[in-house]
Order: C-alpha cells, then structure tokens, then sequence
C-alpha cells in the first residue's frame, strides 16, 4: 500500500507542472486576447508562398551570379 | 486615374462595402464610395496585399478625412515619443498605439503585415479585444511620427491623447485574480482527491497513518489558497469592520477563519478528517465569481477626463516658426497656430484670421459661432476654415472647460458610498448568524458540553455565505452581457442595480434625441422651379461645406448643371453663374446683403438668383426613430426631463412629444445642468442622465447613473457608467426593464441560498454537522444558485431579444438618413 505515497508524490508534480504552466500562460497574456489569434493561424499560407518566392528568387539570382563569376 | 463617374447605380464600395452614392470614385474598374477608400486599394494593391480583401468580402476601415499632415508631428518630440516607448534599446523600437478602427479580422491580416509596406517595421501584433497594434521598428529608418501617419495612411488612425502619456494603469488586477483561481484551483482539485477515501464506505478501515498523511497534505495544501487566494476577503472584512461597516466579506471571512481553525483542530488532534475540500471549494467559487463579474469591456473607455480629449501637443509660434509643444507646457502669452478641424486646448484670445469655432462638444450648441481678432475663445472649441492664432490667456488646466470637469470630480467621493443591496442583507445576516450560533452552543453547554463549541462552529461554517455571494456576481454579471449584446455597454456589474433603481430619466437634447448625422430640411419661400432648384444643386456640389452637402443630398431628384464663376466665401456661402443666371445660396448676412442676424435660432441657407431674394432652406434636428414611442412608454413610470444647451427654438416641437408634467429647459451651460442634477438628487429622486458631449460631462457623473449615447461606440464619449449605441436608443425602455428583473432574479437567489443555509443550520445546531454534508451542501448550493441566476437572466434577455427581431421588421427605413461618410469626406 506504500506505493500510494509515490504516486502521491507524482500526481503532486504533474498537476503541480499543470499549475506552473497556467501560471506562465496568464503571465504571458495568453488570456488577454482571445480573438486574434485565432485568426491569425490561417494568415501564414501566403507568407509561405512569399518566402517560397523570395527564395527562388534569391537561388536563381545566386545561380546567375555564379554562372557570371564562371 | 480616378474619374468622377455620373449617374450610375449606387453600388457598394469595394473596400468598405457603404452605399457609393451617385458619384462612386472609379479606380480599377471597381467603385469606391471615396477617394480615401480608393487610395487605400491602391496602396494595398500596389503592395499585393490585396487577399486583405479575400478575408473578408467588405472589410471596410472607415475613412476620416482627416489632415493628418501636421497631426502627429508632436512625436518628433523626443520627450513626448518616449514616454510612449514600451521597450527601446538601441535604434529598436516598441510601442503600442490604441486603433479605434481595428473591427474585423481583416484589420488583423493588414496590420500585421505593415512590413510589406515599411521594411523598417519589424514586428506588429494585434491586440483585438484591447483594440491595439504593438509595433517593434527600427527608429533608425522609421520615426514613430512617420509610423503613425503610415497607419492613419491606410486609415487606421492611431489615437494618442495626453492621457497615453499618462503612466500606463495597472492592468494586473486582471492577472493576478487568474493566478489566485489557478493556485485555488490546484488545491481545491488535490483536496477532493485526498479526502475522498473519508466519504466512501469503509473509510474506517484505513490505516491510521494514511489518515494523518493525507491530513497533513490537506493542511498544506490549504495554505496558499488561505493566505494568497483568499487574502482579499479577509483584509476587505477587515478595513469594513475598522470603519464599522459589516460587508459581506465579514461573514465570508467569518466562515473562512473558522473552517481553518476547526479543520486543523480536527487533524492535527487525529479527531476527524476537517472541511479543508470545502473550504478551498468555497474560495475557488467565490473568486471564479469575482471572475465573472470583473469581465468588461477592455477596448471602451468609461473614465475620459480632458486629457483623453485635448491632442498631446500643438504648433507653437516662435519667431515665426512653429514649433510643437505639449499643450501641458503652454503657458500664458504663448502664441499658437490651430488649423482646420484642430482643437482650442486653453482659454485664448484671437490674433490672427478668421475663427468659425464650434463649440458642439463643450455646449452642445450646433450652430459654429463666428469669432473675430480680440475675441475670446474657450478651451474644447474646435476651429473650422482655415488656420488662425491665438495668445493664451489661462494654462490648459485652468481653463474653463477643465475647471467643470475638475469640479465634478469633487463629487466623486459622495457616490462610492452607494450601498448595495447585498452589503444591506450581509450586516443583518452576519448578526443573525452569530446569534443562532451562539444560541446552538449555549443549549449544548447545558445538555452536552462536548457538543457546544463544535455546534458553533458548525453553525458558523455552514452558513457562510457562499451561494449568497455568488448570486449576485452571477446575476448581475450575466445581465450586464445580455445588455451588451443588445447595444448597451455598462461599466460594472454593479450598475444593474442603479440601472434597476432609476426613477427619474433626464436627456440632452442635441446628439442624444435628435440624431447628430440626420438633418430634415424644409424650403420656404417663393415657390421655386426645376431649374431654379437644378442651379441650387450645382452650386451646392462644388462646396465641401457641410450644408452644402445636406442641400445636395436633399436635391437628390435634380440634375447638377455646369457652374461658371464659381466663388466660395468662407463661412458665408457660394456664388456662381448658372445658365446665364447669377446664383447666390448662404448665411442671411450673406444673400440678403444687410447685417441681419438670423433670429429664428434655426439653421437656415437663404437663395437667391438675379439679385431677387426667393427664400430659405430651413435644416432643422431629425429626432431619433422610436422617440415618440419610447417617452409615452417611459411617461407612466419615470419622471422626465430634457436639458439642453441650445436655444429653445425646438420648444413646441418638443412639448408634442413630452408629457405635460415634464420639465423641458433650455440655454443650460454645463454648469446649469449639472447643479440641476444635483437638485434633482437632494429631493430624493434617481436619476438617469443620458447625454452625449461633454457639455454632459459634469451631469453624467453627479446623476445615479449616466450613459453616455454614442454613434460609434470606440469614439471618444465622456466619463460614464454606460455607453449605449444610438441605432438602440428606442430600446432603453427594455434595458430598464431587463435591469429590473436581473435584480429579481438575485431576490430570488438569494432566497434560494436562504433555504441552502436552512437546511444546513439544522444539522448545525444539532451538532450532527458531518464533513461530508459539508462538503455536498456547499458545492451543490453554490452550483445551484449560479445556475438559476445565469439561466434566468439569459432567459429574460432572450425573451426580450426575439421580441426586438420581430419589432425591428415592422419599423420602417429610416428617413433620409444622411450618411456620415459624406459629411466627412465632401
């Protein structure tokens, strides 16, 4: 029956992690703003597509810079 | 690019989805209601950011033409910008700017991608609720004045007033409240754990040193929720009882105390298993009802002062050059340059140009007041035509308009000590409480000794308070929510129980029951013919003048015909040859060309073709919809009254609507009506003051309750206790009535509680009072009484809410109502 303070003793530490983990999130302001950021998970599709671009750019113009040097 | 298209079908504004009138601008083969609305598609375009469109088929910033030319050049300022700074090291830059315009998720995409459009923003985030945008920019590429005309560019215009320079309030009381319920939490979820081997059958058989073990662990547990969740209730029951006032937090802590005490008794003697589950249970529901209640409206403002009013900073003039200033540092003799649209921050005298002030908002006088070099001007006027100057007379905080405010600010400490229902009911309770109690130990201290003390504890702990603490926060919270869904925004909780208590209902006139962008006009004069009328109409639409524009929009049946020779005098009116013919339209002094003033009081615009006098336009205040209706339903119940700043040339028009015993007064200065408030007061009425100017400040805050109308709610609006949107003006009957039954509702809670604490004192007083009836009545009544109060007052306002729907079919479109858009763009 002993094994009951143990688990004792680890339930103690997971739920205390829960509470320094809310704690942290209400510290962070995570509860300040509860709209925004549900929108702004769907914005980062054309960013991608932007760096993506950008990034094409950036090798082909790397490309074409060192074809030159040849 | 843009071409002015004529006569083709109103269509909607690709960016803000509004009426585009007539005239739509065309950019792009797409229609723009305006120029600033195509402006901004252009930017956006140029820029492709155009999927700012996809999220949202008409996102819509509303555009203000204002200049912003020299508006933010304060911020050039290095004392003024970095009291705004949150965060700057090196050339990086924080700082977070109050966007009234941010609506939608639209406004989020755009503003959080201003660095297509300035590489030097480095990082923006939205705050939605709170209504701002935290930018970080490098200052080395980007000034903030630039970052703030950046924005009001593309129409979201950042509004900085004194008051942001203000040290920033403390917005932790918020946070700190969560950290208590999550620590509260934590122990309340752990205690249950640990006591439940008690409540199951054959607890008895556990061996003696899991007992003491989960004993000790309770008592642990149960010390930061004590000391750290709950310490608000006990040192608020402390200060009440150090003033002799019993609130309710002195029968709470009562219970508090005494549960501790009795439970570590019980462990730490091995005599019982204590209450430690039911004492956290009762913090972590009181505090998730503090939660509940303290939940408001972040992005609105309820305590403007002046400071939120004034611009941070005006052109100074020294030697001949301007220079900007904070308008705190203006000192008398000062010479400073106020240009269109701009604000008078202190008491002056003119020296240079010509001063059409309005002083709308500081009177609530609509007519603009022509001024000329020598005449004094007051603080709060707003100056319209072009740029004058002005010697200061009296510092910014002794000015006329700041001495009203700082006068009504006296008063505050007369209100706070508005006792509330429920600290009524506590001071009773708590008497009686400790009277059963002491009354149960005493007939033990005769029969059984060993039960004496246990029965008055078990009376002290069982009738604390829990579920009648709750009631009210649940009650009154979920009524303030329902009220804001329906258009009306209350500061707290606790003004439901004001709201319920009114008896008196006094209004403004101007802005609050006639509406501030509606404007009925009527012709009198010489019958006028279709030309006539035509040549009236093309002279008025080369004018950005606001009666300009109302004439135009009333002549919207006639076609605009080609103007030659058009000339506009400043504040005096327009001339132009129509047709061969000479068209005159204006101010009487204007077209009668005689010094006449105009008598009647009400605004007018004489016409005249040839040199012949026809008549008049006569453009007088449209009352809002519903208003008839609303005062005969609010006549039998409420005394009514109507303040207002402007002359008395509505009177008759107003007795119409007004029932006889109600006091109609006019020419009220600010001063006038808040001393009439308080006269009103002192005769023992409660009084509702709805208002929209500042000229209402004063009255708004001496009143039991003062609600502040407001077209756009963000805008700015004076110190209040709500602000109520005025499309729903008519419903203000039904707020009343749903405050009325709210607090019905917490009647009936507490009621209810009653009958809880019943129950539990007869298990008390019997010392039979076990830790698991304790630890069943007080989570069940608490949830019980939440559940009632939140239920009911849903129910009422729902109740109300489909009867407004079918309401809202029958009444019919409003009349010609001018759109504000245009008032600010022409």
């Amino acid at each position: 029956m002993s094994v009951i303070f143990v688990l004792i003793a680890v339930s103690m530490v997971v739920a205390g992690g829960f509470l320094i983990g809310f704690l942290w999130a209400v510290k962070k302001g995570q509860y300040e703003d509860t709209y925004s950021p549900s929108v702004r998970i769907l914005f980062d599709d054309q960013e991608i597509k932007d760096q993506e671009e950008s990034k094409t750019k950036d090798i082909k113009e790397d490309e074409s810079k060192s074809s030159e040097e040849k | 690019m843009t071409k002015i298209a004529e006569d083709t079908k109103n269509e909607a504004c690709i960016h803000c989805g509004d009426d585009c009138g007539k005239h739509p601008v065309i950019w792009d083969g797409k229609p723009f209601c305006c120029s600033g609305c195509s402006t901004v598609y252009q930017l956006l375009n140029e820029n492709e950011l155009c999927s700012y469109y996809n999220i949202e088929s008409t996102p819509g910033i509303r555009v203000e033409e204002g200049k912003f030319k020299e508006k933010y050049a304060f911020l050039d300022d290095e004392e003024i910008s970095s009291k705004l700074y949150e965060f700057s090291e090196d050339a990086i830059r924080k700082v977070s700017l109050y966007i009234p315009g941010i609506h939608c998720s639209s406004c989020i995409w755009l503003l959080e991608h201003l660095n297509v459009l300035n590489k030097a923003v480095l990082k923006s985030t939205v705050n939605f609720v709170k209504k701002e945008v935290t930018v970080t920019f490098n200052s080395e590429e980007l000034s903030l004045r630039e970052l703030a005309e950046l924005l009001a560019s593309i129409h979201y215009i950042p509004e900085i007033t004194l008051d942001n320079l203000q040290e920033k309030k403390n917005q932790d009381a918020n946070k700190k409240l969560l950290y208590k319920i999550g620590v509260a939490g934590f122990s309340f979820g752990n205690i249950m754990l640990l006591s439940l081997p008690e409540y199951v059958p054959g607890s008895e058989y556990l061996e003696s040193h899991f007992k003491s073990f989960f004993g000790m662990m309770n008592f642990l547990l149960v010390l930061p929720v004590l000391f750290y969740s709950g310490n608000d209730y006990i040192i608020s029951a402390f200060k009440g009882l150090k003033h002799k006032f019993i609130n309710i937090d002195v029968p709470i802590s009562l219970g508090i105390i005494t549960l501790f005490i009795q439970s570590s008794f019980e462990i730490f003697t091995s005599t019982g298993s204590g209450y430690m589950d039911s004492l956290t249970g009762l913090i972590f529901f009181l505090l998730i009802g503090k939660w509940y209640q303290s939940k408001s409206y972040q992005a609105l403002s309820f305590e403007r002062d002046y400071r939120s009013y004034f611009p941070v900073a005006v052109s100074k003039i020294v030697d001949d050059k301007e220079e900007s200033t904070q308008i705190n540092k203006l000192k008398k003799g000062d010479i400073i340059l106020i240009r269109n649209q701009e604000l008078i921050p202190a008491d002056a005298i003119l020296t240079k140009g010509e001063a059409l002030i309005d002083y709308s908002f500081v009177t609530g006088e609509s007519r603009s007041v022509l001024k000329s070099i020598g005449d004094h001007l007051f603080a709060g006027g707003k100056q319209v035509g072009g740029a004058i100057e002005m010697c200061i007379e009296k510092e910014v905080v002794q000015s006329r308009l700041t001495q009203l405010w700082n006068q009504s600010e006296d008063k505050e400490i007369y209100f706070s000590k508005l006792n509330s229902l429920i600290d009524q009911i506590s001071k009773y309770f708590t008497i009686i409480v400790i009277a059963i109690g002491a009354l149960a130990g005493f007939y033990w201290l005769l029969n059984d000794t060993s039960k004496a003390v246990f029965a008055f504890t078990s009376v002290l702990i069982v009738a604390c308070p829990c579920a009648l603490a709750l009631s009210s926060p649940f009650a009154l919270g979920n009524t303030m929510r329902m009220l804001g869904r329906l258009g009306i925004y209350l500061k707290g909780a606790d003004i439901v129980e004001a709201l319920s208590g009114i008896d008196t209902i006094v209004f403004d006139k101007t802005g609050t029951i006639t509406q501030a962008d509606a404007v009925s006009v009527k012709y009198d004069g010489e019958d006028l013919s279709k030309e006539d009328f035509d040549a009236v109409k093309s002279l008025a639409r080369h004018s950005s003048h606001v009666l300009s524009t109302i004439l135009y929009d009333h002549l919207g049946n006639y076609s605009a015909k080609k103007v030659d020779e058009f000339k506009e005098m400043v504040s005096l009116g327009l001339t132009g040859k129509i047709e061969g013919r000479d068209v005159k339209i204006g101010s009487a002094s204007f077209v009668l060309d005689s010094k006449a003033e105009n008598l009647s009081g009400s605004t007018e615009v004489y016409v005249s073709i040839d040199g012949n006098v026809k008549g008049r336009f006569i453009m007088s205040n449209q009352y809002r919809t519903g208003l008839n209706e609303l005062i005969s339903s609010l006549s039998s119940n409420y005394g009514l009254h109507v303040l207002s700043g402007d002359n008395d040339a509505e009177k008759s028009i107003l007795a119409e609507i007004f029932p006889k015993n109600s006091s109609l007064l006019f020419n009220q200065s600010p001063k006038e009506k808040l001393e009439y408030i308080q006269a009103l007061k002192e005769s023992g009425k409660k009084i509702l003051m709805i208002g929209d100017g500042l000229n209402d400040a004063g009255a708004l805050k001496v009143s039991d309750v003062g609600i502040s109308i407001a077209d756009d709610i963000y805008h700015f609006s004076p110190a209040c206790d709500a602000i109520l949107e005025a499309s729903k003006f008519q419903e203000l009957k039904r707020f009343l009535s749903i405050s009325k039954k709210g607090m019905w509702v917490v009647k009936l809670s507490f009621l209810l509680s009653f009958a809880y604490n019943l129950v539990g004192l007869y298990f008390a007083v019997q010392g039979i009072l076990s830790p698991i009836v304790a630890a069943l009545l007080m989570p069940v009544s608490s949830i019980s009484v939440v559940a009632f109060a939140s239920f009911t007052t849903s129910y009422f306002a729902r109740n109300k809410e489909s009867k407004e729907f079918k309401n809202k079919k029958e009444v019919l479109p409003s009349v010609g109502k001018l759109s504000k858009k245009r008032v600010q763009l022409n």
